[in-house]
């Protein structure tokens, strides 16, 4: 887990010139953008001003709208996501919420379609239509990235430039252990998909920001109502997120039990486990079971 | 039409959406995008709010600022039954203002903490917390003695008024900061009570309250 890359900060709020400090698997990290737009990250090492020890320097790329750095050595870039570099899309960096609950219980909420009715009403979905239907998912044949495919759901207002309710198709992929890519039915074309990514930062065990994205196809908003539209249902799963308990997401089978539309969760438990992934979770091994 | 300047997740605009809710008005909403965007510091709002603070409405060409002085106002204006602010009981105004004073301190304490720990403003979480638990002991106790003497509502009257709905909101969002509910009992009853009045709406990080048992 830890030579992978992981989001910061949004690189357009990222103010030029300072040094701001955050915080990657429980280690201060610091991060910068000079005039020139170049980005540097570094490890912070006890009292010292960050950046003035070369040999704490960490690699960081920006992706996404995001600045990315890793802690280990990664084997490549960062998973593609081929969709934001069509010219028509509205290519929007939502916004970082921090949640008091590990990233990998953030990622799971975003798979879960079984709660749009209750917490997100009225928007991506409505009692009576509460049914999520059976899906399918599987692992890609190298084992790097989960995929749900023909998710279908019935949503009020799937998106910002949605003008009545829809089934809409979703597809999940999760190409990272706290990063999950949606494709959901556009209301402008159906042939396209729009893209809403979220991209979790775990600063701790237990805590997180979350980092929004989204590649969407919408030619009458603002970029700050597309925010805003996000931010209303980031917003709404926050404080069910933090009464989620135990707060690291459990990987031994039995420690939850799980329900049909739990699918997608079930593989993706499995395969932080196939990963040998300790950070943020309760491994199987160490789960206590009470009778 | 009354215009509200307005942020989809701030407590002190929902205090505003709240009012205009149970008085059953229509209004317009100008968002502001104060977090990420920051917007509340460009110089085009500040020219509407030099203080760079939400929620600000204009009603024709009356503008006001300050979620308590639009409560005020508001309640004043267009609640004709008179029972979200009433006027005719000095003992009454009284105490009203002194919990819109204490209104005003939840943001600076509960508020502040959210704003820490979920939006990463530099503030001193840790002292914002420690002020908020210090204001829901003395909210506790009152909404408690107010209990037992039979009452439902923060001040002095058999309805609810705007400190009800001045103090709601970043009580009611204060676990997004950190800052638990677990001993305050009163407090989570009263949250309960406001949440059926008729006409009540939710913003992100508050749910309506079940059926009452």
């Amino acid at each position: 887990m830890a030579n992978q890359w992981y989001p910061l900060a949004s690189v357009e709020e990222t103010a030029v010139g300072r040094v701001h400090r955050t915080r990657l698997f429980g280690e201060p990290i610091a991060y910068a953008k000079d005039t020139a737009g170049t980005l540097t990250a570094w490890r912070c090492t006890g009292s010292q001003q960050p950046g003035s020890d070369p040999s704490t320097a960490l690699p960081v790329i920006a992706r996404y709208g995001y600045i990315w750095a890793t802690i280990g050595t990664p084997d490549g870039d960062i998973f593609p996501i081929p969709e934001y570099g069509e010219a028509d899309r509205r290519n929007v960096a939502a916004g970082t919420i921090g949640v008091q609950v590990s990233a990998q219980r953030a990622v799971e909420n975003f798979l879960d379609m079984g709660h749009f009715p209750f917490v997100h009403t009225g928007i991506l979905g409505q009692e009576p239509h509460t049914e999520v239907k059976e899906y399918n998912v599987a692992v890609s044949q190298d084992g790097r990235e989960i995929l749900a495919t023909e998710c279908l759901f019935y949503q009020p207002m799937a998106s910002t430039v949605s003008t009545s309710g829809a089934d809409v198709e979703y597809t999940y992929r999760v190409p990272h252990p706290t990063c999950s890519v949606l494709y959901k039915s556009s209301p402008l074309d159906e042939k396209r998909l729009d893209v809403i990514a979220i991209f979790c930062q775990p600063t701790g065990h237990e805590t997180l920001r979350g980092h929004m994205m989204l590649s969407i196809l919408d030619d009458v908003n603002t970029d700050d109502f597309i925010r805003n539209f996000q931010l209303h249902i980031f917003g709404q799963d926050k404080p069910i997120l933090e009464n989620q308990f135990p707060k690291r997401l459990p990987l031994e089978p039995r420690a939850e039990t799980p329900i049909r539309a739990d699918k997608t969760s079930i593989v993706y438990r499995r395969w932080l486990s196939q990963h040998g992934v300790t950070y943020g979770v309760i491994p199987a091994s160490e789960q206590v079971n009470t009778p | 039409m009354i215009r509200l300047f307005d942020f989809d997740l701030s407590g002190n605009c929902y205090k505003v959406r709240l009012l205009l809710a149970f008085l059953g008005l229509e209004y317009e909403k100008t968002n502001i995008d104060y977090y990420p965007g920051r917007q509340h510091r460009t110089d085009a709002f500040l020219r509407i709010n030099p203080l760079g603070q939400l929620p600000v409405i204009e009603d024709g060409d009356y503008r006001l600022r300050d979620a308590q002085a639009i409560l005020v106002y508001l309640a004043h204006k267009y609640d004709h039954g008179g029972n979200w602010y009433p006027t005719d009981n000095p003992d009454l105004i009284g105490e009203i203002s002194q919990w819109l004073a204490f209104a005003d301190q939840l943001t600076t304490t509960a508020s502040a903490a959210r704003l820490e720990s979920a939006m990463f403003f530099e503030l001193d979480g840790d002292a914002a917390r420690a002020g908020a638990h210090k204001l829901f002991r003395i909210l506790d106790a009152h909404l408690w003695f107010r209990e037992d003497a039979g009452a439902d509502w923060i001040c002095s009257a058999d309805e609810p008024t705007i400190a009800d709905i001045a103090c709601f909101p970043y009580v009611a969002l204060s676990e997004e900061g950190g800052v638990s509910r677990e001993d305050y009992p009163a407090i989570r009853r009263w949250l309960d009570r406001v949440k059926r009045i008729p006409g009540f709406c939710v913003m992100p990080g508050v749910f309506p309250a079940g059926p009452a048992v």
